[in-house]
């Protein structure tokens, strides 16, 4: 684990392992597990919470 | 100004703009549309005192519904619904763009797997079939022969959603490697980049490779045509050259920049947002000027 501040810690809720977040994450953000590359979802900030991130539908796109 | 993000997903995209929102002192109320109740004849509270909504939805069909939606509560929404319906279906997005004499591809849509073989046989192989509604370059295929043409027809007729029973086939442009993609503000291009790679699908959400690309006049006036053919706002425009010139393929209407935003020199969200503050207090801004 990096020595920077800027940063914040959340359980995977996939693996149980520790992953080190940027500090200015926020609710509904999709993170990467950087071991895994699982997409994960925050869903609380206080206290920070990932869930699984929604699987791709179909009508999903820009 | 009050500005709300309809949102399912923060992704880099919204991230670069919520920032960007935030650094300028606009107050932003996040809308999670995977939590809204939209009330037909009382508007959601979540809406109250909005100067716009900025539609970032995720799905195609909660971005049309809830665009509607913010429209009849009376709350100024970009992308409008109107651009929305355009942009999310495809017949409906090359309609737009045939009619306004926007080179696109040729294109035919059929409606049995009968009639959609015609059309095939009719373009001649490779040509390209397309889903309606969709994006990335997902469940895009191209047909090099009659057996693939029937197999995939049979295919999308037994597996799909009704809206696979709508065959969009389309000519194969021979393009070289690489397509444009152009994010403009009701026409005005705020930058643009190609996208390469060896895969027919050139697309970043396929992995395709980016580089910055400087636009001519001919393409400036092709993107605002196509801007105004579905309606204007914060667009993605995707264009392909071919020995005919420069043909618009596609317009999207949720736009995503992040891989544009790293490709080129411009910030990117902070030219959308110089963009929202205009069309949040068009007067203000005419006075100015």
């Amino acid at each position: 684990m990096t020595e920077d501040t800027d940063s914040v810690v959340a359980e995977d809720p996939i693996t149980g392992e520790e992953i080190e977040l940027p500090a200015d994450v926020e609710i509904g953000e999709i993170v990467d597990n950087p071991v895994t590359g699982a997409e994960l979802e925050v869903v609380s900030l206080d206290p920070l919470t990932l869930e699984e991130a929604p699987e791709l539908e179909e009508d999903w796109g820009e | 100004m009050n500005v709300g993000i309809l949102y399912s997903r923060i992704r880099k995209d919204e991230k670069l703009l919520l920032t960007e929102l935030r650094e300028r002192d606009h107050d932003v109320e996040k809308i999670d549309v995977r939590k809204l109740r939209l009330g037909v004849s009382t508007p959601n509270e979540r809406f109250d005192g909005l100067d716009l909504v900025v539609d970032r939805c995720l799905a195609t069909s909660r971005s049309l519904y809830a665009t509607r939606f913010c429209e009849s509560y009376g709350v100024p929404v970009v992308n409008s619904h109107e651009t929305a319906s355009i942009c999310a279906d495809k017949v409906q997005n090359s309609l737009a763009l045939e009619e306004a004499g926007v080179p696109t591809p040729a294109t035919t849509v059929a409606f049995t797997k009968e009639a959609a073989l015609e059309a095939i046989e009719a373009f001649g192989y490779p040509c390209v079939l397309k889903p309606v509604v969709g994006s990335w370059g997902r469940l895009m295929a191209k047909i090099d022969s009659r057996d693939a043409a029937e197999a995939i027809l049979e295919h999308k007729a037994t597996l799909g959603h009704y809206e696979h029973k709508v065959f969009y086939v389309q000519e194969f442009v021979e393009k070289p490697g690489r397509d444009i993609r152009v994010v403009a503000t009701d026409g005005e291009p705020v930058a643009a980049m190609v996208r390469s790679s060896d895969h027919w699908i050139t697309n970043a959400a396929k992995g395709a490779e980016t580089d910055v690309f400087e636009l001519d006049a001919e393409l400036e006036e092709l993107v605002s045509r196509a801007s105004d053919a579905v309606g204007g706002g914060l667009l993605g425009i995707d264009l392909m050259e071919s020995d005919g010139g420069y043909t618009v393929h596609e317009v999207n209407h949720t736009v995503e920049f992040k891989a544009l935003d790293s490709a080129v020199d411009v910030d990117v969200a902070a030219a959308v947002v110089d963009w929202l503050e205009r069309t949040a207090e068009p007067d203000s801004v005419e006075v100015s000027a």
